[in-house]
């Protein structure tokens, strides 16, 4: 029942990672490496918003907003000084991403103190809870909590208002959602605002579990895009269920066997998960040939 | 993207181009650098045997490899556990004993004393695993970012086991303090030279091998599975197995590049094979031009001169460049250097209208694809 709990939590994060992800990489074919980055730009802004408001009590709710904003801010900026250059160019988007959050990192590095910062955990996230006679450290329930919010108002955001409606539009026709008077270009830039700021949401919440350095956006990327993928290209609920998968075959690998196996061996169960359905869990029925 | 058919030059010009690449590698360098420079020189001379592996794959075929960390690897642990055998002799290597003194040997170290195995394995080992990997996922057709974003997967994976295999593989720490190589004391310069022309040779040996794929029947498939693989398809050809050999090859060159970096470096450790050493080898092939025969072997040699030069002195500074340069040239230059001349040669000829129109339609076509 541990690693199930611990598992869970785990998912969370992952899928609150990879959530931005799905959006930018789903959704517009965008593949952000330095999307990692925007995690840990989020991270730091809980840090620099604990720094302000010194009650981490009040901090934490206080940052969750602020981080969206800032790793949103910047994801606009990549968007609209080098993304929107590359939109035919798919793979070569990845490398130039690549370079940005080489960059980004080392100028964490240099900015913030190398071995990391420490940020608080606010007090009412001490506790424990008890459900069906088991212990759930709050912590872990938060996380859960989280990325059940932020995917609830996500998939709300894109059914029902008009921007998802435009958003989704652009997504399968583009040029015909142009005809009908929608701006593609504003909407990128919306997309790729709330994919980034989403990065930022993940950042608070895993600073509030592990470490917050320079390094802690690299070791999300990877997992997140191979959520991504294994859910189905844009496909909300396929990343839910990836994610949560992910995460619970990370804790019992890691209940098995040690901590860096199990990350070898969920690496090789998507690897082999993809061998089995390239198109993830759930896929878009097209008759493209690719 | 522009996609020249060769590498625009005509094959006996190229040929020679390698002729005085030879001469400088082989005749000129050891005259006229230190041991110090020669030695490092070397080093380049192992990324770019990767890096010519990767102008195949990536810029002939199409195949983003974020993972040759992976083949380098197979290729130096082969030989690092290898001059690590033969330095311990007949004792179980010194690493081992200091976590634990009565530990026997693992078992897949045992073969790697023989030198014959070690260099069937260094051959052999990058094939079977990329051929592998190479079959089952262009088999299923997992190609573009899926396909980069994989290898890269396996990279951090193999990096972080042997981090996590401290025993085993020697861990973050690696290996290193080799004695001897096949034979020869590592310590004398005569000998340190002797391994930095075998790598030099085989640089020149992969230039070849590529110079002869590029021009032949092989090449022009491979790149018509790059620009069009749907066509390939409809005209009876598999585009897997034509994926899949370059693939292989350019493993296999990776593999080699890592064998001869552990006896030229005297260390390999995960680092030098994880994530962010995948990206390293793709970044001299980016900024070289990566469809061109000599752009990925020069451009990682001047990304590695780069890395000692800038990086000792000034490591902050250098993981800016690096960052700047992937975003520079895969923006501005996405054929690299070596597509400077072309496209300033274009510029010159109409000079009110800029090149572009050609690289749009290519990207056109890509974008379809």
């Amino acid at each position: 029942m541990a690693p199930l709990l611990n598992g869970s939590a785990q998912g969370a994060l992952l899928l609150l990672a990879a959530l931005g992800l799905s959006l930018t990489f789903g959704q517009m074919g965008v593949i952000n490496m330095a999307h990692g980055e925007f995690l840990m730009i989020g991270a730091f802004a809980a840090y620099l918003v604990q720094q302000v408001i010194t009650a981490s009590n009040l901090s934490i709710p206080v940052a969750l907003p602020v981080a969206f904003v800032v790793a949103g801010l910047f994801g606009l900026v990549l968007e609209v000084t080098i993304i929107r250059w590359m939109y035919r160019r798919p793979l070569d988007t990845l490398l130039v991403t690549v370079g940005v959050g080489l960059i980004l990192q080392q100028a964490a590095l240099q900015i913030f103190p190398s071995q990391g910062v420490p940020v608080e955990k606010p007090r009412w996230l001490d506790g424990q809870l008890t459900i069906l006679g088991y212990n759930w450290p709050l912590r872990q329930v938060f996380t859960i909590l989280l990325a059940t919010v932020c995917v609830a108002a996500l998939s709300a955001w894109l059914k029902y208002t008009s921007f998802g409606r435009r958003i989704r539009a652009t997504v399968h026709n583009r040029d015909l959602a142009e005809t009908t008077g929608i701006s593609t270009r504003s909407i990128d830039r919306l997309t790729f605002f709330v994919g980034s700021g989403l990065a930022g949401v993940a950042g608070v919440a895993a600073s509030l579990i592990g470490g917050t350095n320079s390094q802690m956006g690299a070791q999300y990327i990877i997992p997140a895009f191979l959520v991504v993928a294994a859910g189905g290209i844009g496909q909300l609920k396929g990343t839910v269920i990836a994610a949560w998968a992910v995460g619970v075959a990370l804790s019992f690998f890691a209940y098995w066997t040690t901590g860096s196996l199990a990350q070898v061996l969920a690496f090789i169960l998507v690897i082999v998960f993809l061998q089995l359905r390239p198109q993830g869990l759930f896929t878009v029925r097209t008759r493209s040939l690719a | 993207m522009t996609k020249p058919r060769t590498t625009g030059l005509k094959p006996w010009i190229s040929l020679s181009g390698i002729g005085v690449f030879a001469v400088l590698l082989l005749a000129v360098a050891p005259l006229v650098l230190t041991d110090h420079w020669l030695n490092n020189l070397g080093k380049y001379c192992c990324w770019a045997i990767a890096a010519v592996g990767i102008g195949l794959a990536w810029g002939r075929g199409g195949m983003l490899v974020m993972g040759q960390g992976v083949f380098f690897a197979l290729g130096a642990y082969s030989m690092a556990m290898h001059l690590t055998l033969e330095t311990a002799g007949d004792r179980i290597p010194g690493f081992m004993v200091l976590y634990d003194p009565l530990a026997p040997l693992p078992m897949f170290w045992e073969p790697f004393r023989s030198a014959g195995f070690t260099l069937l394995a260094i051959v052999l080992l990058p094939v079977v695993v990329a051929g592998a990997l190479g079959y089952a996922l262009f088999k299923r057709r997992v190609k573009g970012a899926y396909f980069a974003i994989l290898t890269q997967a396996l990279a951090v994976a193999l990096a972080v086991l042997i981090s996590s295999t401290i025993r085993e593989t020697g861990g973050d720490t690696g290996l290193s303090d080799f004695k001897y190589f096949f034979g020869f004391v590592l310590n004398d310069p005569a000998n340190r030279q002797m391994v930095y022309l075998i790598a030099a040779a085989l640089l020149i040996v992969c230039l070849l091998a590529v110079w002869q794929f590029y021009r032949s029947r092989f090449g022009e498939l491979l790149v018509a599975t790059r620009d069009a693989e749907e066509r390939v398809r409809f005209l009876g050809y598999d585009p897997a197995n034509i994926k899949l050999v370059a693939f292989i090859v350019s493993a296999l060159m990776a593999s080699i590049g890592g064998a001869l970096f552990v006896p030229i470096v005297g260390i390999i450790t995960p680092a030098e094979i994880g994530a962010a050493a995948s990206i390293f080898m793709i970044a001299g092939v980016a900024l070289g031009g990566r469809a061109s025969l000599f752009g990925p072997a020069l451009g990682a040699m001047a990304v590695g001169w780069g890395q000692s030069s800038l990086g000792s002195t000034w490591p902050d500074g250098w993981t800016y460049v690096l960052g700047l340069l992937f975003i520079v040239v895969i923006l501005f230059l996405p054929n690299g250097l070596s597509s400077l001349p072309a496209r300033l040669a274009a510029a010159r000829r109409k000079p009110d209208v800029p090149p572009t129109p050609a690289i749009a339609a290519a990207e056109l076509e890509e974008a379809r694809s």
